[in-house]
């Protein structure tokens, strides 16, 4: 068989499956849905079965030699690299396979505080040593923005023993560092680069777009195409590129991968794939007119600032995705939280999150203008019915950390429960944060400062939906010692 | 062989009439539009399958929709309709001799084009002076209104289509702000009778007595529409439905109705229990 984009080698297979009507004696025992008829009626009857385990004809995940294969081949040459990998734990998977590839026990590896959750997680599980860059601040808006690079330059003249960098390309935010430009100083110093694009599979398929990881050399890429690539919630995507050993990359995958990788999370990757390889420029064309067309209606309401490529400052700001639809409140007196919940709970919009300060909107090609002109609508309603003063809100979503250890001897070391209003001056043995945007507030190994003890009263009073602690409420916080 | 169109009221529910030719047939950039000669209800007009105006009864909508907030303030001067792109909402304000300006947002332009062409019969006063006709998105229209209007009226097509935004609090909250301190918000508010649509009439009246003092539905017999049973929504910054009626003054401009009277306004107001539970839920 040649391959070429217009195939989707592993979802082909699996169809074949469902119709050659196999007696099945393998697990999963619901056996196509028969076993509790509950099932097909509530997913419906495809759906069920097509939801079967690895067989022959359909590969293995771990080891794949055949369809899987082939759809990973694919997948690589759509997204211009060398080696691609399905990942059926999310993003985070595909993160934590980056960390894991590129250090060991007691090795550094540079990246920007503003880290999503499952790169400080995957150092506590490997035991590396973050070295932390301050990504740049937008002092009106009070969020991080990319790392500058003259700040890569001196940490990588500081600890020139560190073995990689990591990037967000971009943050949730919308917002990249020059790429191009860290890639180059890494190799220069033999460090890999491994890019958290979660939020950036986009970048692969419109030129208008900021650069994606592959195509700016970086080494690794972890992409998750079920954010904005359209395929099933929880598949992704790992790219990489030489010298990265695939091979070894695949055993590292194996250390955490489930040996029953859903059928229909990669078989959605497939197709995804193939969408985005043919229509991906047009799609993501229609989603940034209608960001555009959102940013514009917006701004022109007042109170309210949508931002866009005027934040690019050609450093920490080097370019902006002008599909996300990133809008600070806090003018209006309101926190980004706030006008989240007044958009769910009164008026019927789910948005992807807010903050302090902001909230952010996933535009898609499956919107429609309606839905469009109701969000625009409805943030108009929500200024003339609640706006107030801002004084008094809180003003910064970053907080510099203060490093005490590293987050696996926090996590492991002898920790006690202490109020979390008495914390401050001790060392975190926890993860705080707001989930979304699961950036750690406060991280294991991380002094516990008055303005970190402040943010996280604050989001936790203006509702921000709070993870990490082992006390479900947010009273009480594990300290080392 | 004998041409039949078919209504599907609900799943379980048809309602067809003979056809006799399909006179006009048209994909917009927002839906289906057809238009067919009936030998029961006359000319008729479907948009996605669904029918929105016959020639035989449309006289009943488009009074009820009308006359009832004007008899209530005869002091209207600026109106703004929401759809209504057949134009007979328009036409029945065109008879009010105090009305200074109409304008109609309709988000379908076809449908304004081929109303013209085909339905003269409800469009023929869309060339009156006073009407100004914007194909606009009906939500994007009405953010940039503040105290402009007197009343608003909301002559969509169902909430399961273009107009389901026009269904959202959203809009009535928009609404509100683009009328002025006394003003009049009616909608078209679909019927309460089968189990699939009391769900869009309930949250419809929830989300409209949110942002208005006064609100409250009334009824009207529609023959060709689901169920039959049909209500509008009368709300209002100011005026209450029945006690701020002018039947008198309302009386002496002679109009000529033949469903509207003063009586049936007040009739039209009171509700059988199923409605009202349905409202209070
Ligand atoms: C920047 C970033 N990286 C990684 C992840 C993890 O992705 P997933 O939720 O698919 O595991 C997220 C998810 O929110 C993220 O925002």
């Amino acid at each position: 068989m040649t391959l070429n984009q217009s195939a989707v080698p592993l979802a082909d297979a699996l169809d074949a499956q469902r119709i050659n009507r196999l007696a099945h004696f393998d697990v999963p025992a619901h056996k196509g849905g028969r076993m509790n008829a509950e099932l097909p009626e509530y997913f419906g009857k495809r759906c069920m079965e097509l939801d079967v385990n690895s067989m022959k004809p359909l590969d293995n995940l771990g080891h794949p030699v055949g369809v899987i294969r082939d759809a990973q081949a694919l997948a690589a040459e759509a997204f211009g690299a060398d080696n691609a990998f399905f990942m059926v734990n999310g993003t985070t998977s595909a993160v934590q396979t980056m960390i894991w590839t590129a250090t060991g026990r007691g090795d550094k590896i540079i990246l920007p505080r503003n880290v999503h959750r499952s790169a400080i997680n995957a150092l506590v599980v490997n035991g590396a040593i973050p070295i932390y860059i301050n990504p740049g601040r937008d002092k009106r808006l009070g969020i991080p923005l990319g790392m500058s690079v003259a700040d890569v330059k001196k940490a990588i003249s500081e600890h020139p023993d560190a073995k990689a960098i990591l990037v967000n390309n971009p943050t949730y935010y919308g917002i990249c560092s020059n790429l191009r430009a860290i890639v180059r100083l890494a190799h220069q110093a033999g460090m890999l680069v491994l890019a958290d694009e979660a939020h950036g599979t986009h970048f692969y398929f419109h030129d208008e777009l900021p650069v994606s990881a592959m195509s700016a050399g970086a080494d690794m890429a972890a992409a998750s195409i079920h954010k904005t690539g359209g395929s099933l919630t929880q598949s992704s995507i790992l790219l990489t590129r030489k010298p990265v050993n695939p091979d070894y990359v695949r055993q590292v995958i194996t250390l955490t991968q489930s040996t029953s990788a859903s059928y229909l999370l990669l078989s959605s990757l497939d197709i995804a794939r193939r969408n985005l390889y043919f229509k991906g420029r047009a799609i993501y064309q229609k989603t940034m007119e209608f960001a555009d067309y959102a940013r514009e209606e917006i701004n022109a309401l007042g109170g309210y600032y949508a931002f866009g490529t005027e934040l690019i400052d050609g450093d920490a700001a080097f370019a902006f995705d002008r599909t996300k639809l990133s809008v600070h409140t806090r003018d209006i007196g309101l926190a980004g939280i706030e006008v989240y919940d007044h958009l769910r709970d009164d008026y019927g919009i789910q948005i992807e999150f807010g903050d302090i300060g902001n909230l952010l909107a996933i535009l898609s090609a499956g919107d429609r203008m309606m839905d469009v002109e109701r969000l625009i609508s409805a943030l108009a309603e929500i200024k003339r019915l609640h706006e107030r003063s801002a004084a008094g809100l809180f003003d910064h979503e970053y907080i510099d950390p203060s490093i005490a250890m590293t987050p696996q001897d926090a996590f492991y070391a002898k920790k006690r429960r202490v109020p979390m209003k008495e914390s401050v001056g001790l060392v975190a043995g926890e993860f705080v944060m707001s989930y979304p945007p699961g950036i750690p507030i406060v991280a294991p190994g991380e002094r516990i400062t008055p303005d970190v003890l402040e943010h996280i009263l604050f989001a936790k009073d203006r509702g921000c939906f709070m993870t990490g602690t082992e006390d479900m409420n947010l009273d009480y916080l594990q300290v080392v010692g | 062989m004998e041409l039949w169109y078919t209504d599907q009221h609900t799943d379980d529910v048809r309602f067809s009439m003979k056809a006799s030719v399909q006179v006009a047939s048209k994909k917009s950039a927002v839906q289906q539009i057809d238009i067919l000669d009936t030998p029961a209800y006359g000319r008729v007009l479907v948009l996605d399958g669904g029918l929105m105006t016959t020639e035989k009864d449309e006289f009943i909508y488009h009074e009820m929709i009308t006359h009832v907030p004007m008899a209530v303030n005869p002091n209207v001067k600026n109106v703004l309709v929401i759809g209504g792109g057949d134009g007979g909402t328009v036409r029945e304000l065109t008879k009010y001799r105090s009305i200074e300006s109409i304008d109609l947002v309709e988000v379908d332009k076809d449908v304004v084009l081929l109303a013209k062409k085909y339905l003269p019969f409800t469009s023929a006063k869309l060339k009156d002076k006073r009407v100004s006709v914007w194909f606009e998105e009906g939500l994007r229209y009405v953010r940039g209104k503040k105290a402009e209007y007197d009343l608003i009226i909301v002559d969509s097509s169902d909430p399961y289509g273009p107009a389901e935004g026009l269904f959202t609090r959203e809009f009535y909250g928009t609404c509100f702000k683009a009328l002025r301190d006394d003003g009049i918000l009616i909608n078209q508010h679909e019927s309460p009778f089968y189990y699939v649509h009391q769900r869009s009439v309930r949250d419809a009246h929830k989300h409209i007595a949110v942002e208005f003092p006064v609100s409250t539905v009334y009824q009207c017999h529609i023959p060709s529409y689901p169920s039959g049973h049909w209500l509008f929504g009368f709300a209002s910054k100011k005026y209450h439905p029945i006690e701020d009626l002018d039947a008198t003054r309302w009386n002496k401009l002679g109009i000529r109705t033949r469903y509207y009277n003063t009586d049936l306004h007040r009739g039209a107001f009171a509700l059988p229990n199923y409605v009202k539970d349905l409202l209070n839920k």
